[in-house]
């Protein structure tokens, strides 16, 4: 048996995309900024891409810059807006708490430089509240950032509402969207964002290319120097077989999107139900405001990373939050900012479902994952602290 | 996997001396939930010899191997040859572990030292604070490692 839970880590190319790629690759091999014929046919390609992505989001093709991915994407919106904000004497930027390190990262050096960071919290369910933004904002304020699905609970941000406070007050609006472009719609006019940012392994397209969308007007100034690429936003020769085959796979996930959320809907309440009944588990983050593949659990007394390397050797991908994953003493600062204390949030578990997964995996998922739980607590002292009593439960 | 050596994942996959001794001589906790990593180790001494180890972990594959080779390599050993446990010994007889999971060879050290320690304090023995830095510092854990073998 060997069953993949790990979408949101990455998603394997879907064929039609698979199919562009390396069609991209024999025909159209040309530098889509040379003038003769075949630079011109790759130039046709890379324009149709851009065009097909833009339609998909509602925005200009003039709007859309291809990036080596959804962090390239992140750093080069927050950096323009708060560059060009601290010409203005507006050095503060509103985020939350539990951002991909793509965008916090990113904040940390603005810290450094002497911007003003305030990081929203989220509360149990994992969901900023619009009228906390709303409130925070003031005269200082850049930049608003806020993702549309979070990475690692998959919950849902109030972006539209969002979008429609930054726009009444001026400023600036970037949404971090890679976990949710190919999932679920996205419309940067609805959102009303100045900047957002997609990547395309996320929807069944190749890895290492992406897409900034950054509105008409909006400041944008260049990561990469070197060429007049992406009009001069972007220097470096586009990497065209990549950014036609995430056309081919935006386009596929969104004709199927119908279908892989009715069932994704299913099999993520099902695994949901059945995971509760392990005693002393939880679910993170709210149960309906979350992306339909999203199930993230946290068991008491278990440690992640054992919990992942026994369920691999049952065949079985998925991730966690524990510290010993991340390669840091902290467990992640998504489960913390929902306030999963340490002892808890060591204890996660990712399982991100797609379109190929069955209902056969969720049933060899709930048979597994309560055998390894038992397993991993059957010689955790923690667990055996808490089950005579030595220690309060917390889950 | 590669993240880990075979020799990290036989004994992730297979434990040694998993558990608890009802009656044990000396019993030693290191670590914390907090950190993620908490080590319990259970000895039985005669003579002198530890007789028997078990040991509890809540903690990654790396933690759990550490904590079984250690039982291993001390079971049947003098107290004195115990307490010569290294980071280091465990880490290579592991055949090496990944640069950021050697804080999990030093916890079984110091949980080795500590289940000793408490052995000493229980029986009035007379002991040499020296000889027990490790598990003395323990409960500050502060997850270093002594010249580790990075692999």
């Amino acid at each position: 048996m060997f069953i993949y839970a790990d979408h949101a880590a990455t998603t394997k190319i879907l064929p039609c995309a698979l199919e562009v790629y390396n069609k991209t690759c024999e025909e159209f091999y040309g530098n889509p900024s040379s003038l003769h014929t075949a630079g011109q046919r790759a130039k046709e390609i890379l324009e149709k891409s851009r065009e097909e992505i833009a339609s998909i989001l509602n925005a200009a093709p003039r709007e859309i810059y291809f990036t080596s991915g959804g962090s390239e994407a992140d750093n080069q919106a927050i950096l323009s807006a708060a560059y060009a904000g601290a010409k203005k004497g507006k050095k503060k930027i509103l985020s939350t708490a539990i951002e991909h390190h793509a965008v916090l990262h990113t904040l940390d050096k603005l810290k450094r430089e002497g911007f003003e960071i305030v990081l929203l919290p989220v509360g149990h369910e994992g969901i900023v509240k619009a009228e906390d933004v709303k409130n925070a904002i003031d005269d200082e304020t850049a930049l608003v950032s806020v993702m549309l699905a979070n990475n690692e609970i998959g919950t849902l941000q109030p972006v539209e509402e969002i979008g429609e406070i930054c726009r009444e007050k001026g400023v600036l609006f970037h949404t971090d969207a890679v976990q949710a472009v190919g999932h679920i719609p996205v419309d940067v006019q609805k959102i009303k964002c100045d900047y957002l940012a997609l990547s395309a392994h996320k929807f069944g397209g190749p890895k290492g290319v992406g897409v900034i969308y950054a509105r008409k007007g909006a400041p944008l100034s260049p990561l990469i120097e070197g060429g007049a690429q992406e009009k001069g936003k972007r220097a470096g020769t586009e990497d065209l077989p990549a950014i036609a085959a995430m056309s081919a796979a935006l386009k596929a996930s969104i004709a199927d999107m119908g279908a892989t959320s009715a069932l994704l809907k299913r099999l993520q309440a099902k695994l949901i139900d059945g995971l509760e009944r392990i005693p002393h588990s939880s679910l993170n983050g709210d149960r309906t405001r979350r992306l339909f593949g999203n199930v993230s659990f946290c068991f008491e007394g278990c440690e992640g990373e054992a919990l992942l390397l026994y369920l691999d050797d049952e065949g079985i991908c998925a991730s966690s939050g524990s510290a010993c994953t991340s390669g840091s003493l902290d467990p992640s600062h998504v489960l913390l900012a929902i306030g999963r204390v340490h002892d808890v949030a060591h204890g996660s578990l990712r399982l991100t479902l797609g379109p190929e997964n069955t209902e056969a995996d969720v049933d060899y998922l709930l048979e597994k994952i309560p055998e390894v739980v038992e397993k991993v607590r059957s010689f955790s002292p923690v667990w055996r602290d808490l089950k005579e009593g030595r220690r309060q439960y917390i889950l | 996997m590669s993240l880990y050596s075979e020799k990290v994942m036989d004994h992730f996959r297979h434990p040694r001396n998993v558990g608890i001794i009802e009656d044990a001589d000396g019993v030693g906790e290191v670590g914390n939930a907090k950190c993620g990593d908490i080590m319990k180790m259970y000895i039985k001494v005669k003579d002198g010899i530890l007789t028997d180890v078990k040991f509890e972990t809540f903690g990654c594959g790396s933690a759990i191997a550490s904590s079984s080779m250690a039982t291993e390599m001390i079971k049947g050993q003098p107290l004195s040859e115990a307490l010569k446990l290294t980071n280091k010994a465990v880490t290579e007889a592991l055949g090496g572990l990944p640069a950021y999971k050697l804080h999990c060879s030093v916890l079984a050290e110091q949980a080795v030292q500590a289940a000793i320690l408490d052995y000493y304090k229980r029986n009035n023995i007379p002991y040499d604070p020296e000889e027990f830095k490790c598990a003395l510092c323990a409960h500050e854990h502060d997850h270093t490692a002594d010249d580790g073998d990075e692999t």
